[in-house]
């Protein structure tokens, strides 16, 4: 193998690109690696060598890390919802684990009914190329509710935001927490929970006659209308009706 | 193929700074936060003339129009020309894929990863059956692997031709996107011939391919990347040293590093504004890591880098191609394991055991052992990757699309605010979306 990377398009990053947030700049993936990276193979379903930052987070936060066990070569640590915001927090911003990448936010519900809800947070270190997941267990008796980490990764916005249209799981702290995919005046539910149905709750021809009964301007959000300045214009009804479906998306369905 | 046409128009360019890169316009931002370009030359920033200001106005880009690449609606607050806000609506295509997933078969799935990222239709078939063999705990045969990333960077070859042949046409230059998807047809003739569709491919499956190349392919291949590599320099020849594509496309939609990091953007996007992030790299699969290759970096982070590191990205899928085809080894491309792979049909009607398999498999599916996996590949848009959660039936309890251009798309409101309305457009084509990606 030749050098590692060459970069044709440039020589080097400039100097108005080394900035700066939490300490450190990433500009090559791996700076920090031990070893050159290798396509795993023979990956034992249970077990194998654990992520370092497994036992690094059990040493900083103790007891607010409930377990940790390795799958399929990767780690999983299932922590407590009240210290998920800070484990994130550090995992993020600590010189020794530098996870930059937050790769994504995502639900898991199992098919017992009495498995509790799980949120996934999977990180990524480009520094030191590690994968790590993280997970918060949501009993269904509880409300759904997690911190949000946008405050730590911008790319968390819409993440979390799908993750609240189809689970309804609630991120606190998000500014702008609302339907994502689909449109905020839907009614049937949050779609990937088991209890929906695979085709909805409502009839074919009940979809058909609600969509037909839409009123396409309600399609715009209560920001843009007052962007718009046109709230005020609209008809009193009308006005009525996009405040409900706000406030109806922020509550949610069935909760 | 031959002597078709020639290429000897070079617009000259102003601006070219001594090493030959064109030299960037300063952004300026004004008092009421509004960023504006302004030449290099003149001095201070554009002030609004007295008695023009006004207020602003909302204007709608989407769901319909053709820049916007499917069915993305961008709301806009302008300012004058200016986009002073940007608030994306998408979820027009969506269609619940990943709820359906949970209906499915590991092998019932591969069909609609073929409809997500639809350009790329071979590579998600690949990334989602590398998921499954994980959770399965399969190793594939060498031949298998070997064939898998032809067909991943063919793919990469396809998706890439079309960005810039449409991001050509969103620019105003129509001549590339001509001799580009002529390419892309080729590509098209290529899969049609291994696995027999040219868009929907579904060419893989749990524990190895649909199909092993025909004979004589691996020629239609290399006289593919012989001339693909001719018609990418005069692309290159056209676009990269023109005035009003650079005009259109340097100094747009600007993110640094670090922002571009903590967004989660990845691909192409993410080298642009000179993170050195492959998965490939970093993360490697398929034996990636013994191929030869070259990961292309930007330094400004703009639209004309997403553009430099693509072109560059097709040049280096080019080599790892010519490596593949080289290496191929003769072999099975099944693995030998009755469990997850269909018998061949002579045998499933001849023979009792074979054709038990056969049922079984059919009408129960593989299971893989409980657990879950997340494995993440190298797409043409940037880190595709499929989480997976089993309970050990036949059918996954959770099946999550990451999909690269979602994430790289919710950064849009940063890299369009304070730049003009017709900049929107070159700057949303160079994030390379496909909103049956994102709205899943």
């Amino acid at each position: 193998m030749t050098d590692r990377r060459t970069t044709p398009v440039a020589d080097s990053v400039s100097d108005a690109f080394a900035p700066s947030v939490a300490g450190f700049a990433i500009v090559n993936a791996g700076a920090l690696a031990v070893g050159a990276p290798a396509t795993p193979r023979n990956v034992p379903a249970r077990g194998g060598e654990a992520n370092p930052s497994a036992a690094a987070l059990i040493a900083k936060f103790g007891d607010a890390v409930v377990r940790t066990w390795v799958n399929c070569g990767e780690t999983n640590v299932v922590v407590k919802v009240g210290a998920v915001h800070d484990i994130i927090r550090w995992m993020h911003d600590d010189h020794d684990q530098r996870y930059e990448y937050l790769v994504d936010i995502t639900a898991v519900e199992y098919r017992d009914a009495g498995r509790p809800l799980e949120v996934v947070w999977h990180l990524r270190s480009l520094s030191f190329l590690r994968f790590l997941r993280i997970k918060v267990e949501l009993s269904p008796r509880e409300p759904l509710a997690v911190p949000s980490v946008i405050d730590i990764y911008s790319g968390a916005d819409w993440l979390e935001r799908e993750c609240w249209d189809m689970f309804g799981i609630r991120f606190d702290g998000h500014p702008d927490l609302r339907r994502i995919l689909l449109w905020e005046s839907y009614r049937e539910g949050f779609p990937l929970r088991k209890d929906f149905p695979l085709r909805g709750r409502f009839s074919r021809a009940e979809q058909l006659k609600q969509a037909l009964a839409a009123d396409p301007e309600a399609r715009y959000s209560m920001e843009e209308l007052t962007i718009a300045e046109a709230f005020d214009s609209l008809p009193e009804d009308m006005k009525r009706r996009i405040a409900a479906d706000k406030a109806a998306g922020q509550e949610g369905f069935g909760e | 193929m031959s002597t078709r046409r020639t290429v000897a128009m070079e617009l000259q360019t102003p601006h070219l700074d001594a090493d030959g890169y064109i030299s960037r316009a300063p952004l300026m931002v004004n008092e009421r936060g509004a960023v504006a370009t302004v030449d290099a030359s003149s001095a201070g920033a554009p002030t609004p003339e007295p008695g023009l200001e006004s207020d602003h106005m909302l204007i709608n880009i989407g769901p319909q129009h053709p820049a916007t690449h499917g069915v993305l609606r961008l709301v806009l607050e302008l300012d004058g020309e200016t986009v002073v806000r940007c608030i994306p609506h998408i979820g027009y295509l969506h269609c619940g894929f990943e709820k359906i997933g949970e209906y499915r078969q590991y092998n019932q799935i591969i069909p609609w990863t073929d409809r997500e990222d639809y350009l790329n239709s071979m590579g998600n078939n690949v990334s989602f059956v590398l998921g499954c063999e994980r959770l399965f705990g399969i190793e594939i045969t060498p031949r298998c692997t070997v064939l898998r990333v032809i067909a991943m960077e063919l793919s990469r070859i396809m998706s890439h031709v079309v960005w810039v042949g449409t991001t050509a046409v969103d620019i105003g230059a129509f001549t590339p996107f001509l001799w580009i998807f002529q390419e892309r047809e080729n590509i098209y003739n290529l899969l049609e011939g291994w696995v027999g569709a040219r868009l929907t491919t579904s060419g893989t499956r749990v524990g190895g391919m649909a199909a092993d190349i025909p004979d004589g392919w691996l020629e239609g291949l290399r006289s593919f990347v012989k001339g693909f590599v001719k018609t990418l320099d005069e692309t290159d020849k056209m676009l990269t040293k023109n005035a009003i594509w650079s005009g259109r496309t340097v100094g747009l939609g600007v993110m640094g590093p670090i922002d571009a990091t903590n967004a989660g953007l990845s691909g192409p996007m993410l080298r642009a504004s000179g993170v050195a992030y492959d998965v490939r790299k970093d993360f490697p699969y398929l034996d990636y890591e013994t191929y030869d290759f070259d990961v292309p970096v930007g330094r400004q982070g703009d639209v004309y880098d997403r553009y430099l590191v693509r072109m560059e990205e097709m040049r280096q899928s080019c080599r790892i191609l010519d490596q593949a085809m080289q290496r191929l080894p003769d072999g099975p491309i099944n693995i030998d394991d009755p469990r997850v792979i269909l018998p061949p049909k002579h045998k499933a009607t001849s023979e009792m055991e074979s054709m038990i398999h056969h049922f079984k498999l059919v009408m129960e599916g593989p299971r893989p052992p409980a657990g879950e996996c997340y494995v993440a590949t190298e797409s043409p848009k940037g880190e595709k990757g499929y989480y997976m959660v089993s309970d050990g039936s036949a059918k996954p309890v959770r099946w999550r699309i990451r999909p690269p251009s979602f994430v790289n798309l919710s950064a849009i409101p940063k890299m369009v605010e304070g730049h003009l309305l017709s900049d929107v457009i070159a700057i949303n084509a160079s994030i390379d979306i496909v909103m049956g990606e994102i709205d899943r």
